[in-house]
């Protein structure tokens, strides 16, 4: 069992998580020290699993979609959208259970509306979620009317700032979610399913899968996880900012889910290395920051980083490379 | 009538109908003035637009279009300012920049058979990387060039200007509507949308192709950065967040089909008027806020997705029922 789970641990995210890590030590020789104040852990490696957790929760939703051969541009407008309601909503009085709840329900029923898009109308994904992408935010400053709603509430704050066991509240979250959500495709069937639509989505419907029902519920999860990332935000500042709140998130959730290993043309997934990606990707822009670099190579790095990605995954590369080298890279290559 | 006009229509007969509305309700909006401001205001979207409406019609998507007309801002404006080069010179090389930039992009999508989106992603950190590494502040930019070239106008009967950078504009629509409809390349671009590999059996240069298509799309988000600084005589590399959005838009809008090898360049300019026109309209009624503008946007986007599936879907029956199953 043990060495099963070590087997796991051995793969190139882990590993370039780590090195990520190694660097960040290297440039900054604090890095590692975790002390105990306040009945909290704090520390940068804290932060980056405090920090990184929005997008990890935004990759688990985004694995999903991005498996079925689609993507999610609209989840950094839903957050927005998410964060408002619950924002508005405890402003107006009601407790933030309500709230919170209200704010899940909208963030999946704007997932249901990107599922219905792509699964019903057959609409390519990019164009369906592009729609709620350029009108969310619009919806959002909507409900907010235009203002940056700040809140006292303290569970809403507790869920963006709190901690728990002495971790960060919104590390937890994220935890809790990748395992459920690991949980539900691994041992169940939805996983394969996800996979063979993926593939093939006519051959997985003509193999008996309801993969419309299928598409619709994989997009739905995604605006849930979205609205969580919402709430989570909005309780770290205290207000919903409809105009900034998950801006750009969605191409770090992209990004995380592809440095995961993930196939862009879809039937390959994992979702706990798509969050080993966003911690990858935050342990980066922490490590950038406490270096002394200005934050604007964050950007840079991040490019040089997508292009080194596909060029491992490209069938060319597996052409240069000798045979058996990039195992999984080849099988991508075959599989097309 | 050729039924394959039939969305360009649509979008022009909804255009007509929006704006003879908001002439009903504010007949101020009835005048050269308004009009060239519609040009001149949204010239670098409509350049910009027009490399878009190439790169979807090969069935591809270019996300890096706004971060090169912010980087090319900085470029320009640094070249300028501090460098003290002539602005000609420094034009030329920020597109001599940004037909390397599209270049790779080209290569990247075609030799390492990535999604464009992914790609024109990574270019899009990139660009708005390089940007913010030259300078995290807006350049100002001082010559006597810019206030010649902002000088430079057409007067039109009724006290509306015909800029320059709006008649660039409309320049780059007509050069951009003979290259698609009436050169070869521009029957390449078509070919490769409709179907990449019956375009390579037919013996369409796919390579090449693919490469030009991402080439003309970033010099022209580069010659859009231009008109940019002309019409803010800065340079900012925030500047233009997000106006690849605007793009795509105004493509859909204007009736180009998402999945390529369908769309007229015409079509975007009339998207690109009705996007202007949504903003002009919120900005003469005063009481509504800018956010409605997003919200217009996403529902004509989302009616003219819907449009493009009815019509297609009814003129290819076949298709749909293979579709389906």
């Amino acid at each position: 069992m043990i060495r099963r789970f070590l087997g796991r641990l051995a793969n190139p995210q882990v590993g370039a998580l780590v090195g990520v890590l190694l660097i960040n030590w290297l440039l900054f020789p604090n890095f590692f020290r975790v002390t105990w104040q306040d009945g909290r852990l704090f520390g940068s490696l804290i932060d980056v699993l405090n920090r990184g957790a929005p997008v990890a929760i935004l990759a688990v939703g985004m694995v999903g979609v991005i498996a079925t051969k689609g993507v999610d541009l609209s989840v950094g407008a839903v957050m927005a959208v998410a964060g408002a309601v619950a924002a508005t909503l405890v402003v107006a009085g009601y407790p933030a259970p309500v709230a919170v709840v209200v704010a899940l329900a909208v963030g999946f029923a704007c997932g249901l509306w990107n599922g219905f898009l792509v699964a019903v109308l057959d609409i390519q994904p990019i164009v369906a979620t592009l729609v709620l992408m350029v009108a969310g935010r619009g919806i959002a400053q909507l409900i907010t009317e235009g203002f940056i709603v700040t809140f006292t509430d303290p569970v809403l704050i507790f869920i963006g700032t709190g901690s728990f066991l002495g971790l960060p509240m919104a590390a937890v979250i994220a935890l809790v979610l990748m395992v459920l959500v690991t949980l539900l495709v691994r041992r169940t069937a939805i996983g394969l399913f996800i996979e063979a639509v993926g593939i093939n989505r006519r051959a997985a419907s003509l193999a008996g899968i309801r993969s419309r029902m299928l598409l619709m519920l994989v997009y739905a999860l995604s605006g849930l996880c979205a609205a969580v990332a919402g709430i989570i935000v909005a309780g770290d500042i205290r207000g919903a900012d409809a105009n900034n709140a998950g801006l750009w998130l969605e191409l770090d959730a992209i990004l995380a889910v592809v440095i995961g290993g993930t196939s862009l043309l879809g039937g390959r997934f994992s979702v706990p290395l798509a969050v080993v990606g966003a911690l990858i990707i935050q342990a980066m822009n922490t490590g950038i920051l406490v270096s002394g670099f200005p934050p604007e190579f964050n950007l840079i790095v991040k490019a040089g980083m997508i292009f080194i990605i596909l060029m491992i995954q490209s069938p060319f590369a597996v052409r240069l490379l000798p045979p058996g080298l990039l195992r999984r890279a080849a099988s991508r290559g075959t599989e097309k | 009538m050729n039924r394959s006009l039939r969305p360009l229509l649509a979008t022009a007969v909804i255009f007509v109908l929006a704006y003879g509305l908001s002439v009903m309700q504010f007949p101020g909006l009835f005048s050269t003035r308004v009009l060239g401001n519609l040009l001149t205001d949204n010239a670098f979207l409509g350049i910009a637009a027009v490399g878009m409406t190439f790169v979807i019609l090969s069935g591809g998507i270019d996300l890096s279009v706004g971060a090169v007309i912010g980087f090319t801002g900085v470029l320009v404006a640094v070249l300028v300012s501090w460098a003290g080069f002539h602005p000609l010179v420094a034009f030329a090389i920020a597109i001599a920049v940004a037909a390397a930039f599209g270049a790779v992009m080209g290569l990247a999508i075609h030799y390492l058979q990535v999604p464009a989106f992914i790609v024109t992603l990574a270019g899009m950190f990139l660009a708005r990387g390089g940007a913010s590494v030259i300078t995290q502040d807006s350049v100002p930019i001082r010559h006597e060039f810019y206030d010649l070239i902002s000088d430079l106008m057409i007067r039109l009967p009724g006290g509306g200007r015909l800029s320059f950078i709006g008649l660039t504009m409309i320049a780059v629509f007509i050069v951009g509507a003979i290259i698609a409809h009436r050169t070869r390349f521009g029957s390449y671009v078509y070919a490769l949308g409709g179907n990449a590999v019956s375009a390579s059996l037919m013996g369409v240069p796919v390579a090449r192709t693919t490469v030009a298509i991402y080439m003309l799309s970033s010099v022209l988000a580069s010659l859009s950065g231009i008109v940019f600084s002309l019409y803010t005589s800065a340079g900012y590399p925030l500047a233009a967040v997000g106006v690849e959005l605007d793009a795509i838009s105004a493509v859909v809008i204007g009736g180009t089909l998402l999945t390529g090898g369908y769309g007229f360049v015409l079509g975007t300019f009339i998207g690109v008027m009705l996007l202007g026109l949504v903003q002009t309209y919120i900005i003469f009624d005063g009481t509504l806020s800018s956010w409605w503008t997003k919200i217009v946007i996403g529902v004509l986007l989302f009616l003219f997705i819907v449009l493009q599936r009815l019509i297609f879907a009814a003129s290819a029956p076949g298709e749909k029922a293979a579709k389906k199953a």
